[in-house]
């Protein structure tokens, strides 16, 4: 019996896979994607939903700027809303030199050519957040930001993925990698697939991949945590962040808060799961009391972790392999690849059937780490088994 | 963080009262938290403080708990009442909040007896103020000795609805009804298990007596009803219902429901512990080994949370859980833990074997297994069974896609009204078994905490 043979096989159908396939199977393409799990068990399903460009990597600002004009016209592309709603988001300055942390990045900002952040002061913020504490000085706010919903926005590119003619394997890990004529074998619990090219979006388990290929990165996982309360009279339109504490705040139109923060909860990758730490939700709570103190008799009802792969540099891997034709990856977003999704998945469609992207990719190159970086990855607690 | 404790007992039931007991006998300074404000969980609520005139219309079976409560007053243990536990970590890390903050305790083994709860019973109008379970009315008669003195219906099937209106006519309260829904083919069901129930008569003598009351006390008692649907605009004003094909109505201002209790899994469900789909009671239970050891080494369950098993052997097996507790932190041998267990090894067995009657008798009434297209599921977020149905339709697989679907199991209560309703829809929507189907995944808190006691909670040094 013949092998069903694809153009291009995705391994993983996180929001990253699931873009990619969708774009190249735009492109005419025969692709497949898979997932050892099903599209959003993790990251891209659980994730704060924050479509934001509000503090961004410089390298990543084109393609954040890019992804957002797609956010604003999301049912057009996948067939849906996502649940997308466009609102500022604000970051604050709890303090003077918080204040000029941030306007030193907003000229930095400017001498790039962007003026998407906009600096306001005390009381244009507390026009716009009535609600804050009153020691806080300022804020910058990013207008035209938005959030979407994270499950939501997986099940629309799952459909228009399927509709394109995208091929979705759930529970199918991709358990090994190897040259097959001019294109590559991926093995699986349900067989060989026979691919032309391969795509690694395995997210957290990027580095399955990019091992086998002899490049691997210093990706390492983390649980990231986020809570739910009960629901409140509206109060808070924007998104909102602090400049001096991981904070990521924001009220959803049922009157739910969400509340998230840098605090990491246990990852357990090898194990396909993570669970949240009582002690970093606590800090998180003690910073929503800091700036809003009036809601320390909220009930948290639920929280949850979810597994991300994290880069030394805050930045992902997005590019061509550099040991062998035929493979790309994209993984390793840092706790900032929702909103991305949607370009990815195109510049990686361009990547392969025009041989570049129209973007600057260069800094996210694979081969970018030095055998320093290299060197303190492999140590054991470190590693990610694959 | 408070330094840890050798054995946290969670649950001031018979389960845990008794795993207490056995823990101040070995000498042990166990932690016992229970977050209502006293000892004696569901059957023996408020029994410390219940006057004589209380505690005679409550009858013999709760006046029966005042030995075990005394294990309260054991200088080595450590009571806390009014501590909310809501989250327990599988290194055995305990979270709770009392007196407005949240502290973490680690124990070297962990007991979780918190109890049953009771099966949501869902049809149309189920939602309407003045509609109660009867065990929420039961903890205001036990509590604060408050009952409705007139116009009250109770509609259901089991051991407590039955209970209940014995303890009503009891306090002189005139029902307007009780309005029995157990199908008329559960007894022919049952009958096979009849002999073993037998063996342990007690159970059955209790039933023929709350029975005997009933029908004695002149009560419109409606037995065999089906299609039940309570009317009213802005709270319940009467309950209908069909008899052998025959449509009734009754006036009703309070309409107190009953189906049955299951084990309370949010803990261990949020723990990660295995559940097996236990056919004849209709509900998960975790899986335990016969001391109550989970598959976390840290981790134990008793008594009722452990499947359903009634208050004298939830007593035997808190008792079962804290000899093997006791000796997984070496203080008891393997000889004395087991010379210690048999007496209560032979009293759980005894007390068990009335179950499967009892469970087949008053297996629920498939009517509210399955509600109505039109019928409130998820009263959080308010979504229908039709709604259910129609994710179904749409691919959706288990209770988790639910979520993504529409939000039900996503309000305060995190599933544990929907939870088994919303498993059952989609396993007849599906036709497939339910255990296929599974149940939500639990969450941390599994009770709410605030944003402010969240904040107390002390830090560790290594955070
Ligand atoms: C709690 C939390 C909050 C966040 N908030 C935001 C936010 O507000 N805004 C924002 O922009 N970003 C946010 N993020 C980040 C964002 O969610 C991620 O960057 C993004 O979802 C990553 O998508 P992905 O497809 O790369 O990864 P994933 O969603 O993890 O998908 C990778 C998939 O690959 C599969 N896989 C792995 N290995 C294999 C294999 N060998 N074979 C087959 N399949 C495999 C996995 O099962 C998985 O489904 C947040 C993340 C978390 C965890
Ligand atoms: C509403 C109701 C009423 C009942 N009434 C009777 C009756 O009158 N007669 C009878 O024979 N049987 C009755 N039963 C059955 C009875 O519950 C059991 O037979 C028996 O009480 C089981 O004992 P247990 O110790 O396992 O649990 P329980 O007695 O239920 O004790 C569990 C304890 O755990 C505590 N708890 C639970 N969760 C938490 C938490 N997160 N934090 C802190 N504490 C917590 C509860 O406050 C409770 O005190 C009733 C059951 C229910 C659900």
């Amino acid at each position: 019996m013949a092998r069903p043979s694809y153009d291009v096989i995705v391994v993983g159908a996180g929001l990253h896979g699931l873009s990619c396939a969708l774009n190249l199977a735009r492109e005419g393409l025969k692709v497949v994607a898979l997932d050892k799990d099903h599209p959003g068990r993790h990251a891209s399903g659980v994730n704060a939903g924050g479509v934001r460009r509000l503090g961004r990597h410089e390298a990543e600002l084109p393609l954040t700027m890019a992804a957002l004009e797609i956010w604003h016209r999301i049912e057009q592309e996948v067939g849906d809303s996502c649940g997308f709603v466009a609102c500022d988001q604000i970051k604050v300055a709890e303090s003077g030199s918080e204040a000029d942390t941030l306007q030193a990045r907003l000229l930095r900002l400017r001498e790039l050519g962007y003026d998407h952040e906009q600096w306001i002061d005390a009381d244009e913020l507390r026009r716009r957040v009535p609600a804050i504490a009153p020691h806080c000085v300022g804020a910058v706010l990013c207008a035209g930001d938005g959030s979407a919903n994270p499950f939501r926005t997986v099940m629309a590119y799952r459909r228009a993925a399927l509709s394109a003619g995208v091929e979705i394997r759930e529970n199918c890990p991709a358990l090994a990698l190897s040259p097959a004529g001019s294109g590559w074998r991926v093995d699986t619990p349900q067989g060989p697939l026979d691919g032309g090219a391969v795509m690694n979006c395995a997210g957290t388990w990027g580095n399955t991949i990019a091992r086998a290929l002899g490049e691997p990165v210093p990706v390492t996982p983390a649980a990231l945590m986020l809570m739910i309360t009960e629901r409140l009279a509206p109060f808070l339109k924007p998104v909102l962040g602090a400049a001096g504490r991981t904070l990521s705040f924001k009220q959803f139109d049922n009157g739910t808060l969400l509340i998230g923060g840098g605090h990491r909860g246990t990852a357990e990758p090898e194990c396909n799961r993570s669970r949240v730490k009582m002690v970093g939700l606590s800090i998180s709570a003690q910073t929503v009391g800091a700036l809003f103190p009036q809601l320390a008799d909220v009930r948290v009802v639920r929280s949850w972790a979810g597994l991300e792969g994290m880069m030394p540099d805050d930045i992902p891997v997005i590019g061509p392999s550099s040991r062998a034709d035929g493979i790309y990856h994209a993984f390793g977003f840092c706790g900032h690849g929702f909103q991305l999704a949607p370009i990815t998945g195109r510049i990686m469609a361009d990547l392969l059937v025009r041989g570049h992207s129209g973007l600057p990719i260069e800094a996210f190159r694979i081969d970018r780490f030095a055998a320093a970086d290299m060197a303190a990855m492999d140590t054991p607690e470190q590693r990610i088994s694959a | 963080m408070v330094d840890p404790v050798p054995l946290l007992i969670m649950g001031s039931g018979p389960a845990g009262l008794a795993a207490a007991q056995e823990a101040v006998r070995a000498g042990v300074g166990a932690l016992l938290l229970d977050e209502q404000p006293t000892g004696g969980g569901q059957i023996y609520r408020a029994l410390g403080e219940a006057t004589g005139e209380r505690q005679k219309t409550l009858g013999t079976d709760y006046a029966a708990g005042a030995p075990l409560l005394t294990v309260l007053s054991a200088q080595c243990l450590d009571h806390q009442p009014g501590a909310t536990v809501w989250e327990v970590s599988p290194d055995g890390t305990v979270y709770y909040t009392r007196q407005g903050q949240a502290r973490a305790v680690s124990a070297e083994q962990v007991i979780l007896c918190s109890g049953a709860m009771e099966r949501p019973m869902p049809f149309p109008g189920w939602t309407l103020p003045g509609v109660m379970t009867c065990g929420a009315a039961q903890i205001l008669l036990k509590g604060a000795g408050v009952f409705p003195a007139s116009g009250a219906v109770l509609a259901g099937s089991g051991p407590l609805l039955l209970l209940l209106a014995k303890q009503l006519i009891g306090a002189r309260a005139r029902l307007a009804a009780v309005v029995d829904t157990t199908p008329a083919d559960n007894y022919r069901g049952a009958l096979k298990y009849l002999p073993g129930a037998l063996r342990t008569p007690g159970y059955l003598l209790k039933g023929l007596s709350m029975i005997r009351t009933l029908s004695a006390s002149g009560v419109p008692w409606y037995r065999g009803a089906s299609g039940l649907e309570a009317i009213g605009d802005d709270a319940v004003a009467g309950l209908r219902f069909k008899v052998r094909g025959r449509q009734h109505e009754v006036a009703c201002s309070n309409l107190f429901l009953h189906q049955g209790v299951v084990p309370n899994v949010q803990l261990s469900r949020s723990l990660g512990l295995e559940h097996h789909w236990d056919g004849l009671q209709r509900c998960w239970r975790p899986i335990l080994d016969g001391w109550g050891a989970s598959a976390l080494e840290r981790i134990a369950v008793a008594g009722d949370a452990g499947g359903i098993m009634g208050a004298r052997a939830a007593e035997a097996h808190g008792r079962l859980a804290a000899l093997g507790a006791l000796n997984r932190i070496g203080v008891l041998s393997e000889t004395e833990r087991d010379r210690r267990a048999a007496g209560a090894r032979a009293v759980y067995r005894r007390e068990i074997l009335p179950r499967p009657f009892l469970d087949r008798l008053y297996r629920p009434h498939p009517d509210y297994l399955q509600p109505a297209d039109d019928t409130i599921v998820c009263r959080c977020e308010e979504v229908t069974a039709g709604q259910i149905r129609k994710y179904v339709e749409l691919g959706c697989l288990g209770p988790n896609q639910t979520k993504a679907f529409g939000r039900s199991g996503m309000g305060p209560c995190q599933g544990r009204v929907c939870g088994l309703t919303v498993s059952e829809i989609i396993a007849q929507a599906r036709g497939v078994p339910l255990e296929q189907v599974g149940y939500y995944r639990i969450r941390p808190p599994i009770k709410p905490v605030t944003l402010g006691e969240l904040a107390t909670l002390e830090q560790p040094e290594d955070a």
